[in-house]
């Protein structure tokens, strides 16, 4: 590495720190709030450390819940939020696989048709679609509904093109070794397919489970019903409390609750999470 | 066991491209038949369709008695070494030799034991908990013939499988596939672009160029009497040389205004464009009274065994191998060769004269 | 598009493999896009019992609606300011933590986690710190003379959305960015160092045009992400408010069409949104085809 001898060597240490200082800044605060009182916060005496109260506060958000302030408890939210996560990620994996595999290994009559089509779902997020796509989901009578929360999301082209790209870089060679070894197209896929996207696999599934557990807009559309909340479309309502009525603590714990298990996911599988987006974004 | 026919085969491809333009050939039962030619001849397609990968356009593949044209490949009970192993590289070697057997739902026991067999004669006994990238080139390489053997296939097919070792493994691995082919005595066909490897390697050589079969035969024969002026240039290192000439009156030939008598046998048309062709080891100093032709010598390559000289004859280059302690060439001298080694050619369609 | 050299015969389990995706691709994908399409020529009357066709009517008044060209100019600034501040904070992190030996892997590993913070939370602590009574930020910003309340004043709300939604994306940009520092050949700065150029003058006339590329795709994928991701950033804080100074394009259709009700633009709003990510998707799609020939 050629680096210029003695010089900077300090320097980017203190750059560094002023940049994780702000980076870090709301967590910890996020943190402090969550753990204080609400008379801490409303007299001022809110200092700089966590403050005593994270029992409390946290057996609150968790289990009882805040009616006054439209909070239901967050745990039923949390494994709400997971469900649809894992069905989610596990779903578009699936679905994006086989058709992945389809599109690579198998030569039929508007093949480049079913690819294209699936190329368009690319360009449309949900974001721009939202009404329609709703009223279909409604139409479907899929409100309400751990089905509606998920299926509208499953499709994935980008799954879909990753993975033939990888499809792409399994040699000819292992194919035809297969075939004459009597491995026909679904052993093939199975045995030597699967086993070779491992790695694949996981990485998007870190990206899809991150992906799933962030959703908020489309739980906020098709849920009314507080048993199929989602803890991060959930939080909108304290939100919009916290302006007014001194909930922070609670709505701080909260968010607190949301972001651990993603942000546990990235920094405890942070090898897998880095190749899993730089691959999706090829 | 069984021996390959190929009857009329031909191959073309759906944008037209004819790869292998008719092709018979017999490959008896045991024997070691190995097609060679430039990149693109058809001898890679050839093989492909012996092995099922690729569809016949048209002709008859037989193994044995049986048509196999339309049987997938895994119903042709054949086996296959690809060139870059084709190893599956999630499997132990064990589980890579075992695959094939596994899906035909061979006995565990006797996968065991069929393994165990390969693993012995191949040496890779050790290795047989590893994964394939844990292995050299060379072991690999092993492996890939294992996968082959345990099958106990009818026939072993080898696409060009010792171009991805250095030169040296290249050598050892050669002998060993030798060795090998005639202690278990299995019908194979070996694809190669490598003319060493195909005169070594070859019961049978079948040269190949631009999807036909130039020539086909014992590889002696085909080394000491080409058919055609392309296999007299594509067999032999270092190469043929090839002077242009043309036919003259009484049999002899007309170089420049040089004059040589034709080859014993060779009866061309007075007027014909031929080409004379001399392997540089048939070619040695004249004595006098001898018909000869003029050398210039340029310079000298030491081979240790052997002396390649380099010069001209007659304007075109032209090289002869000597005894490493032969006396120096120096200037013009008059060169020969034995009257059986001088092969004539026609120019114009490259058969043999 | 390219199948592999060697397939596997066969149609019904081709078929059937696509199914599940073009299954859900068609029924949430094409029907609700089409519907979009429709629904934008058409108007309803008052009670929802009919509609008739409208022609380019909703677009028309759709440009011609002032609330929306402000949208259309707040969406703009929003992104602009978003997708340049990430990518130029993302590249200075990515830089500083090359640039140290020691700890560098502790240093990405506290730089990359905010990607996986939703920006609805990441809005909810930012607002936080910029509570006008509690926040300290504000008390800070107050202290220094400068007083801050994002619930009245809209150039305020605005920055705070900024901040809220630059913060998740860093990450993202210094990831990239990082990877792409790794992968300049270390031959090139050596090179370089024998030139006799300084750190300076190496970073701008080598590692910059080499991480080019890198940029370039950047700069969509940030597009798209302040474009289309951050509407959660908006509905848990400012709510496109205060006087519509913080509503985006996407907050709006959402707004319009199930608050408003009004189907007809709230389409006509759907369909502009598609234009607009057909053009990016274009466009980045240009930049991936040349980067494969790079």
């Amino acid at each position: 590495m050629v680096r210029p001898a003695g010089a900077g060597s300090v320097l980017p240490h203190i750059l560094l720190s002023a940049a994780l200082a702000i980076m870090l800044a709301p967590i910890w605060f996020a943190i402090v709030v969550s753990t204080s009182s609400v008379s801490d916060f409303l007299t001022g005496g809110l200092g700089v450390l966590p403050g005593d109260q994270a029992i409390a506060n946290y057996r609150t958000v968790l289990v009882t819940g805040a009616s006054n302030v439209g909070l239901s408890p967050v745990g039923p939210m949390l494994l709400n939020s997971f469900m649809m996560a894992v069905a989610i990620a596990a779903g578009k994996i699936a679905i994006s696989i086989i058709s992945a595999y389809a599109v690579a290994w198998f030569r039929f009559p508007f093949r480049t048709a079913a690819f294209w089509t699936i190329f368009i779902t690319l360009m449309l997020p949900v974001e721009v679609r939202i009404l329609p796509t709703f009223g279909v989901t409604a139409d479907l009578g899929l409100l309400n509904s751990f089905a509606g929360l998920t299926i509208p999301i499953i499709a994935s082209a980008t799954a879909t093109f990753l993975f033939r790209q990888v499809f792409m870089t399994i040699p000819d060679e292992l194919t035809e070794a297969a075939r004459i070894d009597n491995a026909g197209p679904v052993r093939f896929f199975f045995d030597v397919v699967l086993p070779l996207s491992r790695t694949n696999i996981a990485a998007l599934a870190i990206i899809l489970f991150i992906y799933g557990w962030n959703q908020y807009l489309w739980p906020l559309l098709v849920t009314t019903d507080t048993k199929y909340y989602t803890v991060v479309m959930g939080i909108q309502r304290l939100a919009q409390s916290a302006e007014s009525s001194p909930v922070w603590h609670l709505a701080m714990a909260t968010a607190i609750l949301a972001m651990l298990p993603p942000v546990l996911v990235v920094l405890s599988m942070q090898k897998l999470f880095v190749r899993g987006l730089v691959e999706t974004e090829k | 066991m069984a021996g390959v026919t190929l009857d009329a085969v031909r191959k073309v491809y759906p944008g037209g491209v004819e790869a292998v333009r008719g092709v018979s050939l017999d490959v008896q039962n045991g024997s070691f038949c190995v097609l060679v030619g430039p990149s693109g001849c058809g001898k890679s397609t050839l093989l492909r369709m012996v092995a099922g990968l690729e569809t016949i356009s048209s002709g008859t593949v037989r193994i044995g008695a049986r048509v196999v044209n339309d049987l997938e490949p895994a119903g042709r009970d054949i086996a296959m070494v690809f060139q870059n192993y084709a190893l599956y590289p999630h499997m132990s070697v064990y589980e890579n030799m075992a695959y094939g057997l596994r899906n035909r739902g061979t006995p565990k026991a006797e996968i065991a034991a069929r393994v165990a067999e390969a693993a012995r004669i191949l040496a890779v006994e050790p290795y047989l908990q590893r994964r394939p990238r844990e292995l050299s080139g060379g072991q690999r390489q092993r492996v890939a013939m294992g996968r082959a053997i345990v099958r106990q296939p009818q026939v072993f097919l080898f696409d060009e499988p010792l171009s991805n070792l250095d030169a040296k493994l290249r050598v050892q691995m050669r002998v060993e596939i030798k060795r090998l082919q005639k202690s278990l005595g299995v019908t194979s066909l070996y694809v190669t672009h490598d003319q060493v490897e195909a005169m070594t390697l070859s019961d049978q050589l079948v040269v190949l160029n631009g999807g036909l079969v130039e020539q086909a035969g014992p590889p002696t024969e085909l080394y000491r009497r080409p058919a055609t002026r392309f296999v007299a240039g594509f067999l032999g290192s270092p190469g043929m040389n090839f002077i242009a000439g043309t036919a003259a009156e009484g049999g002899t030939i007309r170089i420049g205004d040089l004059t040589w008598p034709a080859p014993v046998g060779a009866a061309a048309r007075p007027g014909t464009a031929v080409e004379l062709g001399l392997r540089p080891e048939d070619l040695r100093v004249a004595d006098d009274g001898e018909p000869a032709l003029p050398f210039t010598v340029e310079f000298a390559e030491e081979l240790g065994a052997s002396r390649l000289v380099h010069g001209r004859i007659a304007g075109s280059a032209a090289a002869v191998q000597l005894p490493a302690e032969a006396a120096p060439l120096l200037g013009t001298v008059p060169v020969t060769a034995r009257a059986e080694a001088v092969h004539l050619f026609d120019a114009e369609t490259g058969r043999r004269l | 598009m390219q199948a592999k050299r060697v397939t596997f015969p066969g149609r019904i389990l081709p078929a059937l493999l696509l199914l599940p995706q073009l299954a859900i691709t068609a029924v949430f994908f094409l029907w609700p896009s089409a519907e979009a399409l429709w629904q934008s020529l058409r108007r309803e009357d008052a009670f929802g019992t009919r509609s008739e066709f409208v022609g380019l009517d909703n677009f028309r008044q759709l440009f011609a609606d002032p609330a929306y060209l402000a949208s259309f100019s707040t969406t703009l600034v929003f992104s602009a300011s978003v997708a340049l501040l990430s990518l130029a904070l993302g590249l200075l992190f990515a830089v500083l933590t090359e640039r140290v030996g020691r700890g560098r892997a502790l240093y990405q590993s506290l730089l990359i986690w905010p990607y996986a913070v939703a920006p609805a939370l990441a809005a909810l602590m930012w607002s936080f710190l910029f509570d006008p009574s509690i926040g300290p930020v504000a008390k800070l910003l107050g202290r220094l003379g400068l007083p801050w309340n994002h619930q009245v004043n809209g150039g305020q709300a605005l920055i705070l959305i900024v901040i809220a939604s630059t913060w998740k994306q860093v990450s993202y940009n210094f990831l990239f960015f990082v990877a792409g520092l790794a992968a300049i050949p270390r031959s090139l700065l050596e090179a370089a160092a024998i030139d006799a150029a300084s750190p300076w003058r190496t970073f701008w006339t080598i590692v910059f045009p080499l991480l080019a590329p890198t940029s370039f795709f950047l700069l969509v994928v940030n597009i798209v992400y302040a474009f289309f991701d951050t509407f959660g950033v908006v509905h848990a804080t400012t709510q496109g408010g205060p006087a519509q100074a913080t509503t985006t394009l996407v907050y709006k259709v959402f707004r319009d069409g199930f608050v408003g009700l009004d189907l007809g633009g709230s389409a006509a709003q759907s369909v502009v949104l598609l234009a607009i990510v057909i053009a990016l998707t274009a466009v980045q799609f240009r930049f991936v085809e040349r980067r494969v020939h790079y």
